[in-house]
C-alpha cells in the first residue's frame, strides 16, 4: 500500500457562534472566534489517498486527476468564502477546524476513483490542524 | 456521529530548555562516547517543537473535540510552565533519575498530558531540532 499527499491552500472566512446559546455564552466558549463580522485564515489542506500503484501506470491515483477533484470541490467551493454563509455543507454546523474536515471528507470521498481516501488534514494556522480518518485506520 | 470517521485534533506548543546528556550508570569516558558534545557538563540548550494529538467526539454544540483554550491551558500549565526556559535536568524531577534525551522528554510529556479531562491524548511528538524529531503514543502500539 502506498500513501499519497496532494497539499492545497485556500483563504476564508468564519466566526463561530451558535444561536442556541446565549450571547455571554457565546463569547465565553468561543472568545475571540465569536466577533460577528468573522476573521479568516490561510489553510492548507493536506488529502491522503492509499492504494496499490496500477502496474501499467505505476499510479494509486493520476495526480492530475486528483487536483482537478480537489480544485472542483474544494478550492471553487471554499477559497475566498465566509464559510457560514456560503459553504451549504456547514449551514448550521460551526466552521470549526474538525467541521470543516469532516466537510472536506465527504466531499472527496465519493470523488476519489482509485485507491480510497485515507486522511484529511486541515492545517487553519500551521500550529492548529485537525485530522480525519476512518474509525479504525491507523493514521500513517 | 455515526458516520465512521474519527476526528482528531492537532496542536503545536513550544518551549526552550538546556539539558546536558549524562548517565550515572556509565563511568566518565563511556559518558563522553556516548553523548558525545551532548555531555558538555554545563549543558547546552534548544527550541523544542511539541506537538499533541487528542481525539473525541465532536461536540455539535460547539463544533469541538476539545476547547482550545482548556487544552491550551492544560498543556501550558502541565508541559510549557514547568520546561520554558529551564534546565530539564535541574528542574524538572523526572529528569533527576532518567537522561533527558529527546525520547526521555516525549515519553514525559505524554506522561503528563494523558490525563487531560476533555478528550483523548493520542500521541506527542516532540521536535529537539528541526532535523530530530520522536512520537509516543503510549505503549498500546
Amino acid at each position: 500500500m502506498v500513501y499519497l499527499t496532494r497539499k492545497l491552500e485556500f483563504s476564508a472566512s468564519h466566526l463561530y457562534h451558535n444561536p442556541a446559546f446565549s450571547a455571554e455564552e457565546n463569547k465565553r466558549i468561543f472568545g475571540k472566534c465569536n466577533n460577528p463580522h468573522g476573521h479568516g485564515h490561510n489553510y492548507t489542506l493536506e488529502v491522503t489517498v492509499a492504494g496499490d500503484p496500477d502496474p501499467v501506470t505505476g499510479m494509486v491515483l493520476d495526480l492530475k486527476e486528483l487536483k482537478e477533484i480537489l480544485e472542483r470541490e474544494i478550492t471553487q467551493r471554499m477559497d475566498h468564502r465566509f464559510l457560514n454563509y456560503e459553504v451549504p455543507e456547514l449551514k448550521d454546523q460551526i466552521p470549526t477546524c474538525e467541521n470543516i474536515a469532516r466537510v472536506i471528507w465527504n466531499l472527496l470521498e465519493p470523488k476519489i476513483s482509485k485507491g480510497r481516501l485515507h486522511k484529511v488534514r486541515l492545517y487553519e494556522t500551521p500550529d492548529l490542524y485537525a485530522d480525519c480518518y476512518r474509525n479504525g485506520v491507523h493514521s500513517a | 456521529m455515526t458516520d465512521g470517521l474519527k476526528l482528531e485534533l492537532g496542536r503545536r506548543y513550544r518551549f526552550s530548555a538546556s539539558h546536558r546528556l549524562h548517565s550515572s550508570r556509565l563511568s566518565k569516558e563511556e559518558n563522553r562516547r556516548v553523548y558525545g558534545k551532548c555531555n558538555n557538563p554545563h549543558g547546552h540548550g534548544h527550541n523544542y517543537v511539541v506537538e499533541v494529538n487528542v481525539s473525541g467526539i465532536v461536540d455539535p454544540a460547539t463544533g469541538m473535540i476539545a476547547n482550545l483554550a482548556d487544552l491550551d491551558g492544560f498543556v501550558e500549565r502541565e508541559v510549557i510552565e514547568p520546561f520554558d526556559h529551564k534546565s530539564l535536568n535541574e528542574d524538572v524531577a523526572a529528569f533527576r533519575e532518567s537522561v533527558p534525551t529527546t525520547e526521555n522528554v516525549c515519553k514525559e510529556i505524554f506522561a503528563r498530558l494523558k490525563h487531560f479531562p476533555k478528550a483523548r491524548l493520542e500521541r506527542v511528538r516532540v521536535e529537539e531540532t528541526s532535523n530530530n524529531t520522536f512520537e509516543y503514543a503510549g505503549e498500546e502500539l
